[in-house]
């Protein structure tokens, strides 16, 4: 019973997603299920058959950076970077509901990714950015 | 330490009867998991006992939201999110749609379902003193039939629930008779996102003539299992919301409650919240 997180970064050496916590509570491996932002450190490798699964490095388009990953970027909302892959996406999938956020909706969409930077507000910063940017998924 | 993933198997059959004849078959055997965002905590930390487990993720037969002209039926294997953004239940489950809001994060919520919320049977879980207020209907299937009982008669003690081992939890029913009534609930946790709670109340009351006709209080983190406070309510129907009666709530809560010391919080702290809670309740309404 591997976990999709193994298989990612392990047998197909997609690294992006990192395992910090292993439990569901940092974010750290944070991927899209069929769009659906999940812990992949959670989700045993069966139950995801058929589905579509996206990682960090599936965002960027013919090697240019998402906006998202730009805005981040240019607002200096990445310190060490263990959880930028898992803000980023987990951004995109916030803004697929929420074009235009607030910032408690940002609050929210982002609470369970965890930065030990104490990085937070140049994240929410670079959120705002990509909202305005009109960066939706 | 990690668990060894080749001393697990899972299966993950595509129908909800073939799950139940896999349980039917060798109980005992196979453990459910659906979200995985309770076993796979344990199976990451290498504490899962069972080894052998059979998915409900997505079993369409357990995973919708039917509205019938009294009551709404909701299938175990509907996730927080399916809850969360469910307009009739925002309407007129107010209660379960704010307990699903603060449950994890929105990466766990995508995954975790309410039946997997209440059978994992934890004292502390999110949707039980909302489910509790509501008074819901639990149906049970097994190859054996269906059958019913009310929510509150589910959990006999710590962990330990009325499911048998051939058992899966199909659906919870809420009758929505809530027409008059104050709906209400808060939680306490370490913080606003993504914490367990210290205490959790949820609680509706319908008052007439400034008389309490009919109070439900649910509580999480009280006793060892989700629980009415019925002594609280006891103390409370048929009276008014005065200073003497919120006393006597007061002093019915701190009686009936039972919490413990752990690495979240202290019994003594516990239950003065819990106290605390129910004087807010009454003065809402």
């Amino acid at each position: 019973m591997k976990r999709l997180l193994d298989v990612l970064r392990e047998d197909l050496h997609l690294t992006g997603a990192k395992e910090g916590c292993g439990e569901g509570e940092c974010g750290s491996c944070s991927v899209l299920m069929n769009g659906d932002l999940v812990n992949s450190c959670l989700v045993p490798i069966l139950q995801t058959e058929g589905a579509q699964i996206t990682t960090i490095e599936g965002l960027a388009i013919d090697e240019r950076l998402h906006p998202i990953q730009q805005c981040f970027l240019s607002e200096g909302g990445a310190q060490c970077g263990i959880c930028t892959p898992g803000m980023i996406l987990a951004t995109y999938h916030l803004l697929e509901r929420y074009p235009q956020p607030t910032l408690l909706q940002i609050q929210e969409g982002l609470s369970g990714n965890l930065c030990r930077c104490t990085g937070y507000t140049r994240i929410f910063n670079a959120v705002q950015q990509a909202a305005l940017a009109g960066a939706t998924g | 330490m990690r668990s060894d993933a080749t001393q697990y198997d899972l299966i993950a059959p595509r129908s909800l009867d073939a799950v139940l004849q896999i349980l039917a078959d060798s109980p005992n055997r196979y453990a459910p998991i659906a979200g995985g965002t309770e076993l796979m905590v344990a199976f990451g930390a290498g504490r899962l006992q069972p080894k052998k487990l059979v998915s409900l993720w997505n079993l369409s037969e357990l995973r919708f939201i039917e509205e019938r002209p009294d009551a709404i039926i909701i299938g175990a294997g509907s996730t927080f999110t399916d809850l969360r953004r469910n307009s009739l239940i925002a309407r007129e489950l107010p209660l379960l749609s704010q307990a699903a809001s603060w449950t994890g994060s929105i990466a766990n919520q995508n995954r975790a379902t309410l039946g997997g919320n209440i059978v994992n049977a934890s004292p502390a879980a999110d949707s039980p003193p909302a489910l509790l207020a509501y008074d819901a209907t639990l149906t049970l299937v097994s190859t054996r039939g269906t059958r019913s009982m009310p929510y509150r008669d589910f959990h006999l003690s710590y962990k330990k629930t009325a499911l048998a081992e051939d058992e899966l939890l199909h659906s919870i029913t809420v009758f929505c008779n809530f027409n008059g009534y104050i709906q209400w609930i808060r939680k306490v946790g370490t913080r606003n996102a993504q914490a367990i709670s210290k205490v959790a109340i949820a609680a509706l009351a319908r008052t007439r003539d400034g008389i309490i006709e009919d109070i439900r209080i649910g509580a999480a983190s009280l006793r060892e299992t989700p629980a009415r406070l019925t002594a609280t309510e006891q103390s409370l129907l048929n009276q008014a919301v005065t200073p003497a009666t919120i006393a006597a709530a007061r002093a019915a809560t701190l009686t009936e409650a039972r919490p413990i010391d752990d690495i979240r919080s202290t019994a003594k702290y516990r239950a003065a919240v819990a106290a605390n809670l129910i004087e807010e309740f009454l003065l809402a309404l």
